[in-house]
């Protein structure tokens, strides 16, 4: 039980990251735009996150806001990257797919880049810390489970009703599915295409920005290189997964990430299992996954991946 | 619309998608405190000023065109390979469980078993994605990139593990790679106190053979025409899913052959990091080329540089290396969007008459005066 438990309480922090880059992502795909780049804009987020709690403290006391400055930035990084996705993406029309390997090759080049300036080797940060909710956190086993984390894990959460929301109940969340699903229709009744496209890439890229953030501030309290580990291609397959919809991509995200707390709870009970193989498993799954649910890309955003030209009939 | 606004408008277009590539570069550059100007130069001039520097260079650009060149043959075919990565890996593991099985036969049997070996393994990595696109539509985005880091692990384990030098064992250093390899599978070095191999020849015979086989035989009309317009092509009596899957194949077979050739003339021994995001690079190179082997082999030679010269500019100017990576990135980003804008008629109508009014009220000025 305490073993199941543990598993738990490491994974529901270990599928934040994805859960807030895959929310992102669900709004980029919803307005028709594949956004393979979430693991460059992530890796931005991950390094200015981290950058300014580092900058301020060099090893002294660093005041808890100083990190909330820093996932500023890294949303404020994002939504830059996403416009800039956008400028290719949109308002040339360029191929997304090939656009969005160009970016995450960016994106990643360019936070080694300034981390190997800035910062030059392992350094850690104080992070943002376990801010149990009081009372709550007292319940046995749900209060381990739900009330003990860092302050995003719950606001991760609650951006899970908040998204659906925004998409569902929102005028605003209305166009974004209307020009992912039908563009010229959208158009035809006077919906700005291109301004909602790169609203959507803003939002999307902000949230990955802060995916990253979590990453270096909340879970590594670092930054290396490697840090985001595919989880932006991750977080783009699970949104193929979660079929477009807030809370089936949570459902994956959590899915996901208790095979990853799986993993290191198997290592940390010592059974002898090459670990590589474990390490496998998360990447298998989303082939798996993606092989088993064609279906339902028929019912994904029909204009999804199509450049919109308003000049050209279609 | 006259020929000579069109090339002079496509050449304006591309003399400005450098500068902004360049600009976007020194943003990055600026904000690490570099000497923008230093930095270019050494990146494009350093590597080209001595002997070992050339053929620095040109033992950069062997995998990065074989690379590139099975990319296109997917590219062509409508599929994006981004898993080379993980292709390239997989036939290094091949053929250095080759050459660690059968170290004593002759080198005209091992080599080329060897590189049919890795070649084999790279198509086995390359049919996953393929199969998966062809027949149950799963993005190859997605597939390969998860391929890639499989195959990282894999890659891992193996030299950790099974395939791990006995000397490392007994030392006990803990450096994860295989044994030297059998004398007999190195490829020979044919210029005295340089690394430069015979691996550069099969490079580029294999340009010359795609080449052939992609515009000169059926197969690769067919295939070329599955990538065009898929649903003509299926019109047309063309089994489009049967080409997705060879065409994958074949590029995962190159990058395989990369490898095999990487370890065979440069390192002789599985290490790790031997990929070093050469699978990407290639991405880059197979668009730079514009999708065809000639274009391909002079670009490998320039990314060839690139990747050499921000080694370089490490040690001269301070900075990082990873900077080849940001170069990559922009450059993809730049050419995909001036392709777009090269091929926009009504983008280049609308400059036509902007300039042909612009001209009027020039002359128009001109007359009143």
């Amino acid at each position: 039980m305490t073993f199941v438990i543990n598993i738990l309480s490491l994974g529901i922090p270990f599928s934040v990251a994805l859960l807030i880059a895959s929310l992102g992502e669900m709004f980029n795909q919803r307005a028709g735009i594949f956004n393979l780049g979430c693991e460059g804009m992530m890796a931005m987020g991950a390094f200015l996150g981290m950058l300014v709690p580092y900058l301020v403290g060099q090893g002294s006391y660093v005041p808890g806001y100083y990190n909330y400055l820093g996932l500023l930035l890294a949303l404020a990084v994002g939504a830059l990257l996403g416009l800039v996705f956008g400028v290719v993406v949109v308002t040339f029309r360029a191929p997304q797919g090939i656009a969005g390997i160009g970016m995450q090759m960016f994106g990643v080049g360019t936070a080694g880049t300034l981390f190997r300036h800035f910062i030059g080797g392992t350094q850690s940060v104080p992070g943002i810390n376990v801010a149990p909710i009081p009372l709550l956190s007292d319940i046995p086993v749900l209060g381990v489970l739900f009330f003990n984390h860092n302050p995003l894990v719950y606001v991760a959460f609650l951006m899970v009703p908040s998204a659906w929301y925004l998409l569902f109940k929102t005028p605003w969340g209305l166009k974004v599915r209307a020009v992912g699903t039908h563009p010229r229709a959208a158009d035809s009744i006077g919906i700005d295409v291109n301004k909602v496209r790169f609203q959507a890439l803003m939002v999307g890229g902000a949230l990955a920005g802060l995916a990253g953030a979590y990453l270096s501030l909340c879970q590594a309290k670092m930054f290396s290189d490697g840090i985001i580990a595919g989880r932006g291609f991750i977080a783009v397959a699970l949104v193929y997964f979660g079929h477009w919809h807030p809370v089936k991509i949570m459902g994956g995200a959590l899915l996901f990430t208790l095979a990853q707390a799986l993993q290191l709870a198997i290592q940390g009970l010592g059974i002898d299992f090459p670990y590589e193989f474990l390490v496998m498993l998360p990447y298998v799954m989303v082939i798996i996954v993606l092989a088993f649910s064609r279906k339902s890309q028929i019912t994904g955003p029909a204009a999804l991946g199509k450049p919109f030209n308003r000049e050209i009939r279609a | 619309m006259t020929n000579r606004f069109k090339t002079g408008y496509k050449i304006g277009v591309i003399i400005l998608a450098i500068i902004t590539a360049m600009a976007l570069g020194a943003v990055i550059l600026l904000a690490i405190g570099a000497d923008v100007f230093k930095t270019y130069i050494v990146i494009l001039t350093r590597p080209l000023m001595n002997k070992i520097g050339v053929t620095e260079v040109l033992l950069r650009m062997v995998p990065l065109s074989i690379i590139a060149i099975g990319i296109t043959v997917a590219y062509r075919s409508g599929i994006i390979n981004i898993g080379a990565e993980g292709q390239m890996a997989i036939g290094v593991l091949s053929t250095t469980a080759i050459a660690l099985l059968f170290p004593n036969l002759p080198g005209y049997v091992l080599i080329p078993f060897a590189i049919l070996a890795g070649a084999i393994g790279g198509a086995a990595w390359g049919f996953i994605p393929g199969f998966l696109k062809a027949k149950l539509q799963v993005s190859e985005l997605l597939s390969t990139v998860m391929l890639n880091y499989i195959a990282a692990q894999l890659y891992t384990f193996l030299l950790r593990g099974p395939m791990l030098d006995p000397a490392e064992m007994t030392m006990g250093s803990g450096t994860p790679q295989s044994m030297r390899l059998s004398k007999n599978l190195d490829l020979t070095r044919f210029i005295k106190g340089t690394r430069i191999h015979t691996g550069l020849f099969i490079a580029l015979a294999l340009a010359v053979i795609i080449y052939f086989l992609l515009w000169k035989t059926s197969f690769g009309f067919k295939l070329r025409a599955a990538g065009a317009s898929s649903k003509a092509a299926r019109y047309g009596g063309i089994n489009v899913p049967k080409y997705l899957i060879i065409a994958m194949m074949i590029s995962g077979a190159f990058a395989g052959m990369a490898g095999s050739i990487e370890i065979a003339g440069v390192h002789r021994r599985a290490i790790e990091g031997v990929t070093s995001g050469y699978g990407f690079s290639g991405i880059v190179v197979a668009l730079f080329g514009g999708l065809h082997p000639a274009g391909i082999v002079p670009a490998a030679f320039f990314f060839g540089l690139l990747i050499y010269g921000a080694d370089m500019t490490q040690r001269i100017v301070g900075v990082p290396a990873n900077m080849v990576q940001v170069l990559q990135g922009i450059i993809i980003l730049v050419i995909v969007s001036t392709k777009m804008i090269i091929n926009n008629p009504y983008l280049m109508q609308k400059v036509e008459s902007r300039i042909n009014s612009f001209r009027k009220k020039g002359s128009a000025q001109e007359e009143t005066v």
